[in-house]
């Protein structure tokens, strides 16, 4: 229980250091959507193998490819995309949920996501996405935890 | 770069029409909004908004039916709109003037009540590959219910449709021709006039898709002697929710109804039902009576501004500038330069998305879209998935322009 909470801890740890950095660009849409998409610029690319169309989340505009994989007692995910705003977006998701255990992704509320106002910088149709997104993540972790149980 | 402002006719000053219009006064993202989404819908003068909010204030009242005064009014306004479109689009007759939800609705209604009645096993349908989906859909569903084949013009490189394998394709099995008048993803102006031709030759009926014309260009049906054709109201400054469909009396009246209802009928028995004539047998239930009142207001406030090839002149000029600005970005690629456009560009950029430019500018204040503008397979044959489309309308100016490509060039040298 207790390295559990600590995990937890983590979860919230780096969604507090996200909705810090995001302090720091104010109210400026434009500096704000630069700064996603050079999050996204920065996501480690996935191998074209995994570019399949089982791999396309669906109930997003843009292509986003999301894999999975257990290492130990944690998943790694790694992700990619057809637009720079979608990589940036699931770049944070990743930050925030790869190489967590699998009850912490499963039990994470991602309130950053509001602190940060990213319904109102990403617009209504993305924030579905993005939604998408999580779910498919949250996804692989209960499939996860079935296949150990 | 930037452009001198291109000469406006003295009548049609460009800041005045401006500040007729309340959206553009407004800021987005604390940035002025500049609108090039104009394809998609164009804004509302405040003299649209004012006949939407004064029916509501003042005569609201159901049509047709009521005896009272109000009643009375609103069918007035109703039935007077009917007649300035037919002034509008030069139909013969008022009667020949039908209203729908859109032009979407429009193409529905001839799909069903004219295709369903008139179209049998191993006859064809012709299209182009310009067409919005709305255009290609319900030919589709036609066909496949009446075992009929559905055929494309093709479309060239440049965006112009290719006429001579038109002459191919059309023959005495042809029983419809329906393509759009101006093309929507790309801004090319169609010879429709001689598709016409080519398709009266062939015993065939025309429906013409206006949905992008009406805005720009001077329609006379007549003149053009097309069998149908099919508009809406939001994208020519008027309200949304309200379409046109105009059809030569002798085809609307040998059609089956579209959609039964109050309004449509004669006289109805539980045995039998006669309909009622053209219009209202195509207007089934309590139509959308405000929006079609404040669409007058729309139609008057369009052939106010006087000379419509002159408007259009204006906005060519704008979509000059902006094409010859464009070109000069390294990697920018402009899909569709037909011969004849309105003021639509459309374009692709090497190594980006056209997502991920469209929210940059949209950061800016920059209004375009991106996407496929309901055109699939026509992206799938110049290979891309979509564009970024700006479309400009009568009150773009030329600064607006080139703030557009400037902003375009930033986003491109930050980015790359």
């Amino acid at each position: 229980m207790e390295v559990n909470k600590d995990i937890k801890a983590s979860i919230k740890d780096i969604q507090d250091e996200i909705i810090e950095e995001f302090s720091f660009l104010g109210d400026d849409r434009e500096s704000t959507i630069f700064y996603i998409m050079e999050l996204g610029q920065k996501l480690p690319p996935l191998e074209e193998k995994h570019k399949t169309e089982d791999n396309i989340i669906k109930g997003c505009q843009s292509k986003v490819w999301l894999t999975a994989g257990l290492e130990g007692e944690r998943i790694n995910y790694k992700a990619d995309s057809n637009t720079e705003i979608t990589k940036g977006l699931i770049s944070l998701l990743i930050r925030v949920l790869s190489d967590q255990k699998i009850d912490s992704i499963l039990n994470a509320d991602l309130y950053f996501i509001e602190k940060i106002g990213m319904g109102q910088i990403i617009g209504s149709q993305r924030s579905n996405g993005l939604v998408a997104m999580i779910k498919q993540m949250k996804l692989y972790a209960l499939a996860y935890k079935s296949k150990l149980n | 770069m930037n452009q001198p402002t291109p000469h406006i006719a003295d009548k049609f000053d460009v800041h005045v029409l401006r500040g007729r219009f309340p959206v553009l006064q407004r800021q987005v993202n604390g940035k002025n909004l500049v609108y090039f989404d104009n394809a998609a819908t164009t804004q509302k003068p405040e003299v649209v908004i004012e006949a939407l909010a004064g029916y509501y204030r003042q005569y609201n009242a159901n049509i047709h039916r009521g005896l009272h005064a109000l009643a009375e009014k609103a069918t007035a306004a109703y039935e007077d709109t009917r007649r300035t479109i037919r002034q509008f689009i030069h139909a013969p007759e008022a009667d020949e003037i039908i209203f729908t939800s859109g032009t979407t609705a429009s193409i529905n209604l001839v799909a069903t009540a004219y295709g369903r009645k008139f179209l049998g096993a191993g006859d064809e349908v012709i299209i182009s590959a310009l067409e919005h989906h709305s255009n290609i859909v319900p030919w589709q569903l036609l066909c496949e219910e009446k075992n009929a084949t559905l055929k494309v013009i093709p479309v060239d490189e440049k965006g112009n449709l290719v006429l001579a394998d038109l002459a191919h394709l059309i023959g005495s099995k042809t029983k419809i021709v329906a393509v759009n008048h101006v093309s929507n993803s790309l801004g090319t102006i169609n010879p429709v006039a001689e598709i016409i031709r080519m398709a009266h030759n062939a015993g065939a009926v025309v429906l013409l898709d206006g949905a992008q014309a009406t805005a720009h260009i001077d329609v006379d049906v007549q003149a053009l002697d097309c069998d149908f054709y099919a508009f809406s109201a939001h994208k020519l400054f008027g309200p949304t929710g309200v379409g046109v469909l105009y059809g030569k009396r002798s085809l609307l009246e040998a059609m089956n109804p579209y959609q039964g209802g109050g309004e449509m009928i004669k006289e109805v028995t539980f045995e039998k039902t006669t309909y009622a004539e053209i219009p209202y047998k195509f207007e089934a239930g309590t139509p959308n009576i405000a929006d079609v009142i404040a669409f007058k207001a729309a139609i008057d406030f369009v052939e106010g501004l006087g000379d419509k090839s002159e408007l259009l002149r204006y906005e060519q000029s704008l979509l000059q500038a902006a094409t010859k600005q464009l070109k000069e970005i390294r990697g920018l690629k402009i899909i569709g330069e037909a011969d004849e456009k309105i003021g639509v560009v459309s374009f692709v950029m090497e190594g980006m998305h056209h997502f991920d430019i469209g929210m940059m500018l949209d950061a800016k204040g920059i209004a375009v879209r991106t996407g496929h503008h309901c055109t699939q397979p026509l992206m799938h044959q110049f290979g891309i998935e979509g564009t970024i489309r700006a479309s400009f309308s009568i009150y773009n100016t030329i600064e607006e322009v080139n703030f557009f490509v400037e902003s375009l060039k930033q986003i491109v040298e930050k980015w790359r």
